[in-house]
């Protein structure tokens, strides 16, 4: 599904990726982790095209991201995103932010993507807030509302930039249930995050990255299991302990 | 002080004509608002398109749009105003040149409401840039993602919240022109401030004169402040807090 293949950027002399290589096929949950800085939101954004790389190729459902045969936003609607900063549109109602997309990029007419919509959100268990706006609701509420935007577009694969690390600690379970049941239900998923019960829970393999590197890429029993990489060690025993 | 007042004088005749002084501010008035709200039209609409265009990362597009602002931004509106009555004709080619300067309809009107327009639309142009790059950066990425082009950005994620953050200098501006548009007496526009210049002379009533004119501009940016802020309660977003 998504092919990432010996990917370098740099922004002028600083290499943010340095030959970063990996593959999530279809249905499967890869979690990236690392320490601040490290590449991680740089990485994600390349799949979607929103972060240009200079060189190496990204594959996304066969088709090449970047080049300049293709058409971009065609191919970002079917990708879906999420935010560590939700970035739900503030002076849209929640209806209208799940009907956008649909609407303007998919043609949908407006009462199909009101029903789309309305399902997705009561699938996040939010039916109640859909007259709302994004600044009434509770952080992790506008990030279910996030995920069900992004679902909105019938995507192919999500990609999620710490969709947790945002929120106050009560409200990380409401959002990562939500990621749990889209990850069952057999969504490709890439996700940038943290939360290493997450890991344990969903995830099919664990990427460690470290200054633009992909120093780690195991299946998760490997990753948690068995002896690995010392900075990886280091970053994990210093997440899991708190 | 042995002024002779005389508030009566806005219904007497003036010198050489059938019309009252009163007919002559009116008329003033109208100009006054004509001249300023089709440059209040003509800024708003060039103001957001380069103030757009200052954002994209298309180096020479956003080159073209600093040299924009610059060039209205550094020269002051009077001198700008004297510029496109009397130099710009003659740089345009012949034929052009002499329609212009014989020929044309409201020359006087045109230039300065063209003038005017083109001075606020830089300061609009900045104003649209600053509250577009005041949004969040993941504003941007998020619509990107959502599949928009570059242009359904702007048009449906970026714009109408940098237009609501920028209401308050936006305001300003509104009640701004009207008051500018008191530099057209330079080139002869029979707007309020030609006019209350002729009554004073004509009448001898100066201080009459300039207590209507004063009024009627404060009325102006009055109308003009309390129009921006109905604009304002209308689009209010429902829990939004300043973007950070
Ligand atoms: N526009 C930019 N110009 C220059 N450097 C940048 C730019 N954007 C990111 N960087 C640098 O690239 C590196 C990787 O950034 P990135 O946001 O991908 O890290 P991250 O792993 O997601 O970190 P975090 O955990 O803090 O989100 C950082 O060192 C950052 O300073
Ligand atoms: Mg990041």
């Amino acid at each position: 599904m998504i092919e990432i293949s010996h990917v370098n950027k740099h922004y002028g002399a600083f290499q943010v990726l340095t030959d970063c290589s990996t593959t999530v096929a279809k249905g499967e949950v890869i979690v990236v982790c690392g320490p601040s800085g490290s590449g991680k939101s740089t990485l994600i954004k390349t799949v979607n095209g929103l972060e240009p790389f200079q060189s190496g190729t990204i594959m996304v459902d066969g088709i090449s991201v970047g080049a300049p045969s293709t058409d971009m936003p065609k191919l970002r609607a079917r990708v879906g995103m999420v935010f560590q900063n939700f970035e739900l549109f503030p002076h849209m109602s929640i209806t209208e932010n799940l009907t956008i997309g649909q609407i303007k990029v998919l043609n949908r007419s407006k009462e199909e993507a009101m029903a789309t919509g309305l399902k997705l959100l009561d699938r996040v268990g939010l039916k109640a807030q859909a007259a709302k706006f994004p600044g009434q609701l509770s952080g992790g509420q506008q990030q279910r509302v996030a995920i069900a935007r992004a679902l909105s577009m019938n995507p192919i694969c999500m990609l999620f930039d710490e969709p947790t690390s945002a929120l106050d600690p009560e409200m990380v379970n409401e959002v990562l249930d939500v990621m749990v049941e889209l990850a069952h239900e057999g969504m490709t998923m890439m996700c940038v995050t943290h939360e290493m019960g997450f890991a344990r829970k969903v995830a099919n393999r664990v990427i460690f990255m470290d200054q633009g590197h992909i120093i780690e890429d195991a299946t998760k029993d490997d990753f948690f299991g068995t002896p690995r990489g010392e900075r990886a060690q280091q970053f994990l025993s210093k997440i899991l302990s708190h | 002080m042995d002024y002779h007042w005389n508030w009566g004088i806005f219904f007497v005749q003036v010198q050489n004509g059938d019309e009252t002084y009163l007919d002559w501010l009116i008329n003033g008035f109208g100009w006054t608002v004509a001249v300023s709200v089709s440059a209040w039209i003509i800024a708003l609409s060039l103001g957001s398109v380069i103030g757009t265009l200052r954002t994209t990362t298309r180096p020479w597009v956003v080159m073209l749009g600093n040299t924009w602002v610059e060039c209205f931004r550094n020269v002051p509106l009077l001198v700008q105003m004297l510029l496109w009555f009397f130099v710009v004709p003659e740089l345009l080619p012949k034929d052009l040149s002499m329609w212009v300067k014989q020929d044309m309809p409201a020359k006087e009107f045109i230039t300065a409401t063209l003038c005017l327009g083109l001075f606020t639309s830089a300061r609009i142009a900045e104003q649209v840039r600053a509250g577009i790059q005041s949004l969040p950066r993941g504003q941007h990425y998020a619509g990107m993602a959502m599949g928009f082009t570059t242009p359904q950005t702007y048009r449906y994620v970026l714009l109408p919240m940098a237009f609501r953050i920028i209401i308050p200098p936006l305001t300003s501006e509104f009640m701004s022109v009207f008051k500018n548009s008191s530099v057209a007496f330079a080139i002869s526009v029979l707007e309020l401030t030609f006019v209350s210049r002729q009554m004073q002379e004509d009448s001898e009533q100066g201080i009459e004169t300039y207590v209507a004119v004063t009024a009627l501009y404060f009325l102006c940016a009055f109308i003009a402040n309390r129009v921006m802020s109905f604009i304002d309660k209308r689009t209010r977003v429902p829990g939004y807090v300043s973007a950070k």
